[in-house]
């Protein structure tokens, strides 16, 4: 369910900035793991650290809460990480997927320190587990958080209590007030109640705007409105919003999201990761006129899964059928839904709600076009469709054994790319100077490193490296200042 | 059984078997991830292995006001329990026990006043211990209070061995499944940090700590009454026996541990969210770990009171309590350790393959 943003009260002249006590050294606004991260590394440095998480507690921590590893750099075995994952190689890696739009120092930065990341992640009650069954090919790159991104959730709140920081849930923070780059308090909507807090210093970590729909439809046009929001519904990107409009300097493609192709029955937030739909490799996927248009064998998937977000956005309605058949069946990850099972391709065409002639027309051809050769399941293996407009280039084999099996796939928005510019220690400029005492971390700043693409893990090493940062930076500044 | 459990259990287990973010925390967990859907023997193995550390409610995304509505330790406990009851010969009278915390009371209430009766048990103290009570109606009464009612617990295994698919038992399966009963392998969170029983999302090794203390004590106090009954048969040694003595040693510091156990085990139980545990049954945990701690309670009292004017009463109470732990033996939570230790053997043959 989307959900409701408070106003801001016209009536109540709340903000009075410079006026009245200032209680708290750090205000961190947001609540997953770039904000946990920095609230700790505050209150470890001894500031007063208050924490504002718009969700309620049951929902806290963002979309960190759905997530499940995070990557590390490591010289040797390290824990759960097998063998040796080098910062070059690191770096390479996230140059292949943005194609060059990063920043590398901060992108170096955020490679180097992942490594004491992991045994600071340790010290806080964070616990690892090796990889996750079918994800083996991430055993050496990425640590897997047992019990995944909530486990590590708690874990941080709990340190953030121990440590006796203020939390606040059902706290959206409406408006941040900064004159002439200097922060002076936020104004904040605590459970309908809205005031006007002050603090030294604060650390935004408050997310993306991908949940906010009407930002998505201005930067997509109305397909966004068919798209679904697979993590939380409260990174709508207000603070973000706030800060730009004020001067805040801004990286990152406004209108470009990362969406992968999940199953159409998720709901519209908070599906996460077990709406995702693996078998597109070894199926066809069709428009809602019947048709091919793509290939869907051009890569290994955890390769491709990514670009199907976009394919399918851009197909009409903004939907897809992914069709498979008995031969396939076991190949991929057990979805949440149960596909659409028929035994015949009119049936299934029939139950899915497409044009049959269309459909066995596609399929006839499909079958026509495949050729003899060995299937490998887990390789690419170069079984391709011959003379077909698109190609099919790998694991195309003929969908002729019942029953047939249909998914329907939608674009699922994982993230939004626009966000602050910082510099190494996380903080934010206007106008290309810095802040006296405004911090940045995770996917609110998460543009600069990632220009575009994505890499699996990365989201969560960018948010611990610079929420730590951020939130050291902050305390110190605000122990100067107290 | 119910179609109802399983069909909740089924499916949230479809829920999180696309996901697999608990992986690590027990063997229910790798368990499931050999099934790509789920029927009733997958679904009702999976529930006995499960522990009950909630820490899969505790770090699932999914759990309610989430429309998935996750709660797995409640869903297979829902089903667990109902496993035991369904196999069982006398499934009515296991849901009345299990839901029913009083009837064990009363049983021991009813136990006390037969032995008055049929014991004569005088209300004064002697010396001796059989002048209380005669060796002779002792063994005439708990033998068919024993032998029965593990005969019908072992009726319900039989059939639940049947339904499981288990195979002929090896050593190997039953030093692996010994291993982790012996350790409470499944109730330590998957890296050692604990669960989540009493304490939210906070982990915690105390219903560990509480429930070896309670099974080992058990397991002494029932070592005790073993040899004991050796030495009166093979060897002619008749009680009371001297403090060191085995059947003594053993004796009281198991009464120690299962009372000390038994009561932290009831403290975790107040403490604990019934959200997560099984559906109208708390009342009969509740009557079982208190039975428990009064079979062992009373034992120690016994024993320190012997010689003394209520030493008498204190028999009565103790030998009560025995009574009603044993006839519903097969009804009530112990059954937990039996089928959970079947299903720790039928997860030990599994995960060979
Ligand atoms: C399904 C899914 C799976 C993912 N899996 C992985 C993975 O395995 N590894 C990985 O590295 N990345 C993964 N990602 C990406 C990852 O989630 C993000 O990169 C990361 O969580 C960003 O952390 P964050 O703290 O910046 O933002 P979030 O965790 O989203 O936190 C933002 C917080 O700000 C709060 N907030 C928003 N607005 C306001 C306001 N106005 N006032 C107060 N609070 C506010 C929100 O409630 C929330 O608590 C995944 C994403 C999704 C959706
Ligand atoms: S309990 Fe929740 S987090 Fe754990 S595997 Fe199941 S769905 Fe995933
Ligand atoms: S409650 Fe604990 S033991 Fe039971 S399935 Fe969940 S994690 Fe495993």
């Amino acid at each position: 369910m989307p959900i409701e943003i408070p106003k801001i009260d016209p009536n109540l002249e709340l903000i009075r900035p410079g006026e009245g006590s200032v209680i708290y050294d750090v205000i961190v606004v947001g609540g997953g793991n770039a904000a946990l991260c920095a609230a700790i590394r505050a209150a470890e440095s001894g500031a007063k650290v208050l924490l504002l998480e718009r969700a309620r507690r049951s929902y806290r921590g963002g979309n960190s809460r759905h997530t499940r590893n995070f990557r590390c750099m490591h010289q040797v075995p390290k824990g759960v990480l097998t063998n040796a994952y080098l910062e070059d190689e690191f770096f390479e890696d996230l140059l292949k997927v943005t194609k060059g739009n990063t920043d590398e120092s901060l992108a170096r930065l955020a490679i180097r320190s992942s490594e004491e990341c992991y045994d600071w992640m340790l010290s806080q009650g964070v616990y690892f587990q090796e990889s996750l069954s079918g994800t083996l090919s991430l055993s050496r790159t990425n640590a897997f958080f047992l019990g995944g991104g909530k486990a590590l959730v708690n874990a941080y709140y709990n340190r953030l209590d121990d440590l006796g920081v203020d939390v606040r849930y059902l706290a959206t923070v409406l408006d941040v007030v900064v004159q002439d780059r200097v922060f002076d308090g936020v104004l904040v909507d605590i459970k309908g109640e809205q005031s006007y807090i002050r603090a030294h210093a604060v650390v935004l970590a408050s997310g993306g705007f991908e949940s906010d729909k009407e930002w998505l439809t201005r930067a997509w046009g109305d397909a966004a409105k068919n798209f679904l929001i697979r993590g939380t519904p409260y990174n709508t990107g207000e603070v973000l919003k706030n800060l730009l409009d004020k001067g805040a300097d801004q990286v990152g493609d406004p209108t470009q999201c990362h969406a992968v192709a999940i199953d159409g029955r998720a709901p519209e937030y908070d599906g996460g990761i077990v709406t995702r739909v693996d078998c597109v490799p070894f199926s066809v996927v069709l428009n809602k006129n019947g048709e091919r248009f793509y290939d869907e064998g051009e890569d290994v998937w955890p390769k491709r899964y990514a670009i199907w977000g976009r394919l399918v956005a851009s197909q009409p309605d903004q939907v897809g059928y992914a069709i498979i058949d008995q031969k396939s069946h076991s190949l991929f990850m057990p979805t949440v839904f149960t596909a659409t099972k028929a035994d015949s391709i009119a049936e299934l065409a029939e139950q899915l709600g497409l044009p049959v002639k269309a459909v066995e027309k596609t399929i006839w051809e499909f079958n026509a076009a495949c050729q003899e050769g060995a299937f490998h399941p887990t390789e690419l293996d170069g079984l391709s469709t011959k003379e077909l407009e698109p190609a099919k280039t790998n694991w195309a084999r003929p969908i002729d054994t019942a029953p047939f099996y249909g998914y329907e796939l939608r674009p699922g928005v994982t993230f939004t790319y626009l966000g602050f510019k910082v510099d190494g220690d996380a903080r934010v400029s206007f106008s290309n100077e810095r802040a006296t005492n405004v911090w940045a971390a995770g996917e609110i700043m998460a543009g600069s490193i990632l220009g575009e693409g994505y890499l699996a893990g990365f989201g969560m090493t960018i948010g611990t490296v610079f929420g730590r940062i951020a939130g050291k930076e902050a305390a110190d500044y605000a122990s100067q200042s107290a | 059984m119910q179609a109802k459990a399983l069909e909740e259990a089924n499916r949230q287990l479809a829920i999180c078997n696309a996901c697999r973010y608990c992986e690590g925390f027990c063997a229910s967990f790798q368990a499931m991830t050999r099934y790509r859907s789920f029927d009733d023997q997958s679904i009702i193995h999976m529930a006995n292995l499960c522990h009950n550390c909630q820490a899969c409610y505790h770090s699932c995304q999914y759990t309610c006001p989430h429309e998935f509505d996750l709660n797995i330790p409640k869903a297979l406990a829902d089903v667990r329990v109902e496993s035991w009851e369904s196999h069982v010969p006398g499934t009515v009278i296991a849901e009345k026990v299990q839901s029913n915390g009083w009837i064990i009371a009363l049983l021991t209430v009813i136990a006390a006043i037969l032995f008055g009766l049929i014991g004569n048990i005088p209300w004064v103290s002697d010396a001796n211990f059989y002048s209380l009570i005669s060796h002779n109606s002792l063994v005439a009464v708990f033998t068919p209070l024993f032998i029965g009612p593990l005969l019908v617990l072992f009726m319900g295994l039989y059939r639940y061995w049947d339904t499981v698919g288990g195979e002929w038992i090896g050593w190997n399966d039953l030093s692996v499944a010994f291993k982790a009963a012996g350790t409470m392998k499944n109730l330590d969170g998957g890296m050692g940090q604990g669960c989540n029983y009493e304490k939210s999302d906070r982990y915690s090794q105390t219903r560990k700590w509480a429930h070896h203390a309670t099974m080992y004590g058990f397991l002494l106090c029932f070592a005790a009454t073993s040899v004991a009954t050796i030495m009166h048969y093979g060897f002619g040694l008749e009680a009371p026996y001297p403090f060191l003595s085995l059947p003594k040693l053993l004796g009281v510091s198991g009464g120690i541990l299962l009372t000390l156990g038994t009561t932290k085990l009831l403290y975790l139980k107040m403490k604990s969210d019934p959200k997560l545990g099984v559906s109208d049954r708390r009342s009969g945990e509740y009557g079982f770990i208190l039975i428990l701690w009064l079979v062992s309670t009373s034992g120690l009292l016994l024993y320190w009171l012997g010689g003394t004017a209520a030493a008498g009463a204190m028999l009565n109470i103790h030998l009560a309590s025995i009574a009603a732990f044993f006839v519903t033996l097969p009804y009530t939570k112990m059954a937990h350790g039996f089928f959970r230790l079947a299903a720790l053997i039928r997860e030990a043959q599994l995960s060979k393959a």
